[in-house]
């Protein structure tokens, strides 16, 4: 007994528990609700109008005279959202599957467990900032996120109803589509880095330049600057895999509203429905994550050090002694910060591509899926073995 | 001749359909940008910023009682108002006026006038009706209670809105 107590890795696993804590208690799931703020705020000015400004912190039950606004007004309004979502009545229609369509709304959250693989940060008090820091990471991720397609199948399914069943079909048609491309997309990035470890992958950026930027390090070599053009196509590629992976617009086919009432959770309610909304969510958190992952070089700005003060040499050489004045511990709470930061903004990005375009025709979709963007991914992977090959001797 | 109509030929910058994407994505991010500088003209913020100043003379708002200069009831009690208003939200208790007062000669009064705002549209037929030019329609929008018995203007509340209105009721005003 105490020979099988001594053999479980505690360390290990309370360092897993206190990262999974943090980052999806503490970050990602504040994240999520002020998105769907930052969303109404972004929509609201892109048109012209004020949007929530009013929620404050309800201090006014502690006994105050006012409700507390910090700076922006109407902060306190994903607190209230919550708030509304639990007290309100979860019907369940008759005639749907009870089982799935208790299951689907669960299933809506798992992209957040893709985040697992995904390096958040550089090192904290000497341990990795990665919940699980396994050699095909990669791939992890792309299994996770491609079981997010059946939360949608199962909602549209167990509803037993038209319009959530057209949605759940037209969803699982659009992300057979999109997950090949998306997949097939990212090949380049990891035959240039020749491996699958995300947090090596974002080490390797730190050290020798982000691959849309290789201003420093190994990226100023005539491979890395030839490798742009296939990069650059890659991560177009991609984010608009990910606008169709994650269901938004212009890809929002699943629940677009003109033509299918609300989609797949036109039956749900109260907090079933709340868990779609925040899945979604979530899947565009984790979506932009990896596009920062991949593309922008995760935790790393290029004058900021690592969790153990080293920056990339050039950076090094000139700022050393200025690293060295601060703990390390506190570059690596930067890292953190600076991973979010970049989160934050690709996913404005997201919420301003939302607000401009219209939504594409479901046969136009397929079309751009099939025709395009698998081809193009698909030429991509060879004009990038072509670069590697010619630069390599 | 049937008329055939041309379907445009699009160029290669079109049908690749990013660079209108980023157009689109300019204009979006403008409007944002004005609006983040200020200058987007928006909705007034209600109860911080009102317009009562600005609120026209043909205003309807709460209808209201008023007296006259001498401190006497217009209304004479004549129903007229109760009978055109179309969500019957007046109510009046008409009475005598005692031989005693200076105003025997009026002869009626609303012992109880009451109107349920609830009810009332605003549509102003009572103030258009009345022949004593009693009752008025003034600029009082925010009306609010917590119960119903609130919501009904007795005479005392409709008296404390309405005031005092000075001059001849218009009908026997020579210049109207």
């Amino acid at each position: 007994m105490i020979s099988l107590l001594a053999s479980i890795p505690w360390e290990m696993l309370i360092w897993s528990l206190a990262k999974a804590v943090f980052v999806i208690f503490l970050v990602v799931l504040p994240l999520v609700s002020y998105t769907v703020y930052a969303e109404r705020r972004v929509s609201a000015a892109i048109q012209d109008r004020v949007g929530p400004n009013r929620t404050g912190f309800p201090t006014t039950l502690l006994g105050f005279k006012k409700d507390l606004q910090l700076f922006l007004g109407g902060l306190g309004q994903p607190v209230a959202d919550a708030l509304k979502f639990i007290l309100k009545e979860d019907f369940t229609p008759g005639g749907v599957k009870q089982f799935y369509f208790w299951l689907a709304p669960c299933l809506a959250m798992l992209p957040l467990v893709s985040l697992a693989f995904i390096p958040f940060g550089s090192s904290f008090l000497g341990e990795k900032m990665v919940i699980a820091d396994v050699n095909v990471s990669v791939l992890g991720v792309f299994a996770v996120t491609g079981c997010g397609v059946y939360a949608i199948v199962l909602a549209g399914w167990a509803s037993n109803s038209k319009y959530p069943f057209l949605g759940g079909i037209r969803s699982s048609s659009q992300m057979i589509a999109y997950e090949l491309s998306m997949g097939l997309s990212i090949i380049p990035v990891l035959m240039l880095f020749g491996g699958m470890k995300l947090s090596d992958l974002v080490q390797y950026q730190a050290d020798n330049g982000w691959l849309l930027l290789p201003l420093w390090g190994g990226g100023l070599s005539a491979e890395r600057w030839l490798m742009l053009l296939p990069l650059a196509i890659s991560f177009i590629v991609f984010t608009i895999s990910v606008f169709a992976e994650t269901n938004r617009l212009p890809f929002d086919m699943p629940e677009s509203e003109t033509e299918l009432v609300a989609g797949y959770h036109t039956e749900y309610s109260s907090m079933k429905f709340a868990l779609f909304f925040l899945g979604e969510y979530a899947a565009m958190i984790v979506g932009s994550s990896l596009i920062v992952v991949f593309f922008f070089g995760g935790w790393s700005l290029p004058f900021i050090p690592d969790g153990q003060g080293h920056a990339a040499t050039f950076f090094q050489n000139i700022f050393g002694d200025f690293y060295a004045l601060l703990p390390d511990w506190f570059w690596g709470l930067a890292n953190i910060t600076v991973f979010f930061g970049k989160v934050a903004l690709v996913l404005v990005f997201f919420i301003w591509v939302r607000w401009t375009l219209p939504r594409f025709r479901f046969d136009q979709l397929m079309k751009i899926g099939w025709l395009y963007l698998f081809e193009i991914a698909l030429v991509n992977i060879f004009l990038t073995a072509a670069i590697l090959a010619f630069t390599s001797k | 001749m049937a008329y055939v109509v041309q379907r445009p030929e699009l160029t290669l910058k079109e049908k690749a359909y990013l660079p209108s994407i980023i157009s689109g994505l300019k204009i979006t991010f403008g409007h944002f940008k004005k609006m983040l500088k200020g200058e987007t003209k928006v909705t007034m913020q209600y109860p911080e910023e009102k317009w009562d100043a600005e609120l026209p003379e043909y205003y309807r708002g709460a209808p209201t009682l008023v007296k006259d200069e001498h401190d006497r009831e217009r209304c004479v009690a004549c129903q007229l108002c109760e009978f055109i208003c179309p969500p019957r939200a007046i109510t009046i208790t008409p009475e005598e006026i005692p031989a005693d007062s200076r105003f025997a000669k009026v002869e009626k009064r609303p012992a109880e006038f009451k109107i349920d705002m609830i009810r009332c549209i605003y549509c102003g037929m009572c103030e258009e009706v009345c022949p004593e030019q009693a009752i008025y329609l003034r600029k009082d929008y925010a009306i609010n209670g917590v119960t119903r018995e609130e919501m009904v203007h007795d005479k005392k509340k409709l008296y404390e809105l309405g005031g005092v209105f000075k001059g001849l009721v218009h009908k026997w005003n020579p210049e109207k």
